[in-house]
């Protein structure tokens, strides 16, 4: 089996997982779950990684220094403000403390 | 970074590393599934943080990095930009920073591609990995320049109104065809420097020309969709680069993205084809639509009338929209309620799906102003409830709350689900005036019998209605 395929099969199959995972959130957190889903798509910062690392070629590595920079602002940024979102959900008996 | 390890670890470093993207892999899925309920949404969020975390330490170890001086300078400013934006940003202001972060996220992927594909000899690229290079280009810089549109409609940069050209949509079809066609040619002949450049440039032009026609009330759709975009970025990344952590995390995300998506048509009841190509929903009512018909009457009401109605019922229903947030309105807000909740007033939140500017923003206002998530009841909770409600507060709503979506089957809003309020006894709309919504059209609950308006801005409003309930014995 050709890499492509195999990899195919681990979209399709990752996709399904995807799609059980989510399709039972309650509205209350579609707004840090698309925050919190967004940080996680900038593990593309890990291709960035690895362009901006080599010694081969000299203009990719400016190319990935970019690409860490645009990852980096998404991965670092996503989590916090979903995590500032999510801190100030509480449950009513927590308030009156 | 491998070369201070055992030559006998570093034999098997890179199975090592893809054993630790497996752990990496888990810790997303659990994450994103304790990201599924309030009470542990928190700790979800951190575990993907974790994830992410790992993934990128094992990565460092991997053979192809040799030197670390633009990572290291890369993450500094990323994070430095990204914890500012983070920190600083208004929860009001958070689709837009949403479709911002996104943005960066897709254009990373489009980039990384970019230098995958300058780092080798064109013509020694194997053809599988140029369709992949080809595709995560093309889906990267649409997700980048879409965000950034749609990032500047919900800031105001760009106006909200649909902006559109004769034979919109034909060209943007052509476009799309034009860009396949490309990836195609690029698979074909890689060495053609102007194919791949032809390809970025149509594919960032199509993000712009995409996003542009679409309305200022339609953007949340649209950064679902890119949100949905910019995982399948990532995962076609995940592909050129061949790593299945990458493959994984993005097709997750892009299943989420289609999920809320579609979550979003539904609850504003369009499809998802007439939100990208009807051109329709500008900023908002402030000129279009009809004018408020003058024959009817409605009841105008006082702040000491309200106090005392809301004071003396067994259960009262808020119905937020998004003008409370506007108006920052929502401390105010917990201040009424806590009044009436000491008087023993049963108080409840009904939120409306698209009562906020993206899918569940206004729990997220509510959340701000310490209102606790367990008093947020969905459309689907609370419609029932209405009947035996004495007092639906309605502040800052209008479309979401009109029965023309049930009534008139001619209407642009007819068949979107609704709050049921006018099956409560009594219903008081906070309003500054009788103008129409985002929809553009009358609503008729405002002249029903059982309804009565409380004219004004909604922070002052509910100013005053806290100072008349202190009042009330």
């Amino acid at each position: 089996m050709s890499g492509l395929i195999f990899n195919l099969f681990i979209f399709v199959l990752a996709s399904f997982i995807g799609f059980e995972l989510i399709s039972k959130v309650p509205p209350t957190l579609h707004t840090p779950l698309m925050s919190g889903a967004n940080a996680i798509s900038g593990i593309t910062i890990l291709g960035a990684l690895i362009v901006a690392g080599q010694v081969d070629h000299q203009v990719a590595q400016y190319i990935g220094f970019v690409a860490i920079v645009f990852a980096t602002i998404n991965v670092v940024g996503g989590f916090m403000v979903t995590d500032r979102m999510l801190e100030m959900f509480k449950k009513k008996d927590k308030k009156n403390e | 970074m491998s070369d201070f390890l055992p030559p006998s670890i570093q034999s098997i470093l890179p199975d090592l590393i893809q054993l630790v993207y497996l752990v990496a892999t888990g810790i997303f899925i659990v994450g994103i599934k304790r990201l599924g309920s309030p009470a542990t949404a928190r700790s979800g969020n951190q575990l993907a943080a974790l994830g992410m975390f790992i993934g990128v330490i094992v990565t460092l170890f991997d053979q192809q990095i040799i030197t670390y001086e633009y990572i290291i300078a890369g993450i500094v400013v990323g994070a430095a930009i990204g914890a500012t934006a983070a920190k600083k940003v208004e929860m009001t202001a958070m689709p837009e920073m949403v479709a911002i972060f996104n943005g960066f996220g897709g254009g990373a992927s489009a980039v990384v591609a970019w230098g995958e594909f300058s780092r080798f000899e064109a013509s020694a690229i194997a053809t599988q990995d140029l369709v992949t290079i080809g595709l995560s280009i093309l889906i990267g810089s649409i997700t980048f320049t879409g965000s950034f549109i749609a990032f500047g409609k919900l800031k105001g940069f760009i106006s909200g109104n649909p902006i559109t050209f004769p034979g919109h949509n034909i060209f943007n079809g052509l476009l799309t065809v034009g860009t396949l066609g490309l990836v195609g040619w690029l698979t074909y002949d890689p060495t053609s420097q102007l194919t791949f450049w032809l390809l970025f440039g149509i594919a960032l032009l199509l993000g712009i020309l995409t996003v542009i026609p679409i309305g200022g009330a339609d953007m949340p759709v649209v950064i679902s969709l890119l949100n949905s975009y910019s995982g399948i970025a990532a995962s076609m990344a995940g592909f050129v680069i061949n790593n299945n952590l990458l493959i994984i995390s993005g097709a997750l995300v892009g299943a989420a993205g289609l999920i809320l998506t579609n979550i979003m048509c539904k609850a504003m009841n369009r499809t998802l084809g007439n939100v990208l190509f009807g051109a329709f929903g500008g900023d908002g009512g402030s000129t279009s639509g009809p004018a408020a018909d003058t024959d009817k009457t409605v009841r105008e009401t006082t702040p000491d009338d309200v106090a005392l109605q809301c004071a003396y019922s067994d259960r009262v229903v808020i119905v937020p929209g998004y003008g409370l947030a506007v108006a920052q309105a929502q401390h105010v807000l917990k201040e009424v309620a806590d009044k009436l909740e000491k008087r023993s007033v049963e108080v409840k939140y009904g939120i409306h799906p698209v009562a906020g500017r993206m899918p569940g923003h206004m729990n997220v206002l509510l959340a701000e102003a310490d209102v606790p998530y367990d008093q947020l009841y969905d459309m689907e909770q609370i419609n029932p409830e209405f009947k035996s409600t004495d007092v639906v507060l309605i502040i800052g709503a209008n479309d979401v709350v009109n029965p023309v979506a049930k009534t008139e089957s001619g209407s642009p809003i007819y068949g979107m689900p609704i709050m049921d309020v006018d099956e409560a006894d009594r219903t008081i709309v906070f309003k500054r005036s009788l103008s129409p919504g985002f929809a553009g059209i009358d609503n008729p609950l405002f002249y029903k019998e059982s309804n009565q308006m409380f004219f004004g801005d909604a922070k002052e409003s509910l100013q005053s209605l806290s100072q008349s309930l202190a009042e009330v014995d």
